[in-house]
């Protein structure tokens, strides 16, 4: 199998998009002069009459996204994850979450993606603060396959929902556009009884290569993806926990409240083993490239391996 | 004045009058409640409600009805009286307001029919006013869209953000209103914040203004009546009200933001409502 890719999940996600609308009149893209970082100059050109173009302006962006699903369109906000889930979070909050309007904010180079930028270019809080606004849903597709069978389903889920996708191209996790996926239900990609890695968005790969190295030195790591964070697929968990008695997570984002927090809330509370939280330590993210900060922070296949059996000595 | 236009003023005022009294009960009742802005924003909703927009109660969702988005969600009092007043709360419901679980919150909500934003949080409004316009004009409807912001909120960044996106877009069916009582909770707003000059502000935003007296009925009406929603420009009024209008303790006086009346406080406010209805009435 190759994993081979040279699209990155933005461009899957806005071209596959396109696709929906030429057939959807409802469906329109809200964006803050970010059509270039998104991906979007196809639709701009192609469907310039449902490409709403707002300037540097993301409270408005995500208010007009409200306004527009209030009547009946299907928004798609789409801008870089860092200002959409900070400077905009109260419209998110009140507008999308709150007032319940079927509003999806796809935030784009999220995470470490923008790498040496700085951290006013990282989105390391995002899970983390999403998750306590009550209507707003979750997902972190982990390569260009899922993105497209995500995209797909989301054109006809009538609820909020926040996207974060990477900038660069990703190697495929999945084989090709007939890949499992069923929202907020993990995807099992290996199976093994010792302990269980979870991954979401980009760490799934890693995830996934640390789980084949693994089962080389003889250990058998079961590994899900968890592209949906909210709603959180629980049974998975509780089947991991109760079968392989420790939990390893990853994710590029904060350690607090996000992927490795859910897990934990589960586990503590209904089936408390063994667990691990590897992400991003309370700091300002290192200066680097995105793979210079996965592997400086652990979160890569490197990484995962030495935590896997640090965790499995305990 | 034609008899006619004559006769329509003096249905709205008692309207009004109405709606004050209502909202009053309300206040009182709850022991709660921002009357000073729902007073001074009672006309100009009394006259959108009864007058200009285009709102079914036996059908709060048709695709092609005005939209009202009140972005200073505090003045809800009003709101509930307006919407009661219209068929959309019934006597029942706003009975519940301030009770434990009440569908009636201290802001908007959805819960209620014929609410179409939760707000509370202020500069959210006009945004989605704006989404709201450019969905009219893909979908080539001639539905209207207005957003009421109160003058103290103002402050918030947001709205200018949207200002700026909607003459961008040429929405002349967006019209906002500002409710200028020109007191905010800790006093005066141009002692707070400036907001001065305020129509040339908008101006420069690229908005047609309109300053209107904002208690005055037959001003409002008169200004709204004159509009051509198919223009390019998207327009606000700002609408020059007094803080607590109505009640003449109220007026002006920065306190009854948000104070309850008392029992004696209460009556006074009744009988000067009630005064106004039956001079209207005979």
């Amino acid at each position: 199998m190759s994993t081979e890719n040279k699209i990155p999940c933005r461009k899957m996600f806005t071209d596959t998009l396109l696709e929906l609308a030429k057939k959807d009149r409802d469906i329109v893209a809200v964006t803050t002069d970010a059509r270039g970082s998104v991906t979007l100059d196809r639709f701009a050109k192609e469907l310039p009459a449902r490409f709403v173009e707002l300037g540097i302006a993301e409270q408005n962006a995500v208010g007009v996204g409200a306004g527009l699903a209030s009547a009946g369109k299907k928004p798609y906000v789409c801008g870089p994850a860092c200002f959409y889930v900070a400077r905009s979070l109260e419209q998110v909050k009140v507008d999308v979450a709150y007032s319940q309007n079927n509003v999806k904010i796809l935030g784009v180079s999220g995470g470490v993606s923008y790498g040496a930028l700085g951290f006013s270019h990282h989105s390391l809080h995002d899970i983390a603060v999403l998750r306590t606004f009550p209507g707003m849903e979750i997902v972190l597709p982990c390569d260009i396959y899922q993105t497209k069978k995500l995209v797909e389903f989301l054109v006809n889920h009538p609820r909020p929902v926040y996207i974060r996708v990477g900038r660069n191209a990703l190697p495929n996790v999945y084989e090709g556009f007939d890949c499992p996926f069923e929202y907020g239900k993990a995807n099992t990609l290996l199976e093994g009884t010792d302990l269980t890695i979870i991954g979401t968005g980009e760490t799934v790969w890693h995830c996934l290569q640390a789980g084949k190295a693994l089962l080389e030195m003889g250990v058998k790591a079961r590994v899900l993806d968890m592209h949906t964070l909210k709603p959180l697929d629980k049974e998975a968990i509780l089947k991991a926990a109760a079968e392989t008695e420790c939990i390893l997570t990853v994710e590029e984002h904060s350690i607090y409240g996000g992927l490795g927090s859910a897990v934990a809330e589960i586990v503590i509370q209904e089936n408390p083993i063994p667990m691990r939280i590897l992400g991003i330590p309370d700091e300002n993210a290192i200066h680097g490239t995105s793979p210079e900060i996965f592997h400086h922070y652990g979160i890569d296949a490197e990484g995962i391996v030495k935590a896997a059996l640090q965790l499995l000595q305990k | 004045m034609t008899l006619n236009a004559i006769g329509e003023v003096k249905r709205l005022k008692l309207q009004a009058e109405e709606i004050r009294k209502c909202l009053l009960q309300i206040v009182y009742s709850a022991k709660a409640g921002h009357i000073g802005g729902s007073l001074s924003s009672v006309d100009v909703e009394t006259a959108l409600y009864f007058h200009i927009m285009n709102v079914d109660p036996s059908n709060p969702l048709d695709p092609d009805r005005d939209r009202f988005i009140l972005s200073k969600g505090h003045s809800v009092e009003a709101y509930y009286a307006v919407l009661a007043a219209k068929g959309f709360v019934s006597q029942e419901l706003l009975d519940t307001y301030g009770h434990f679980g009440s569908k009636l919150a201290g802001h908007p909500t959805k819960k209620v029919p014929g609410i179409e934003l939760n707000s509370g949080a202020l500069g959210h409004g006009l945004s989605v006013g704006v989404g709201l316009a450019i969905a009219a004009h893909m979908d080539k409807k001639s539905f209207k869209t207005f957003v009421l912001m109160g003058d103290g909120e103002q402050g918030e960044g947001s709205i200018y953000e949207a200002a700026m996106s909607a003459s961008h877009y040429k929405l002349g069916n967006l019209v906002a209103i500002i409710d200028r009582n020109t007191l905010q909770i800790s006093g005066l707003t141009e002692e707070v914040m400036s907001l001065e000059p305020m129509r040339e502000r908008w101006e420069a935003f690229g908005w047609q203004v309109f300053d209107v007296a904002g208690n005055d009925m037959e001003d409002l009406v008169k200004t709204f009546d004159a509009f051509d929603y198919s223009s390019e420009k998207p327009k606000l009024i700002i609408s020059h009200t007094i803080k607590g209008n109505g009640i003449s303790y109220m007026e002006k006086v920065a306190k009854w933001h948000h104070s309850v009346p008392d029992e004696a406080q209460y009556q006074l406010a009744l009988q000067e409502i009630d005064a106004r209805i039956n001079a209207l009435k005979s």
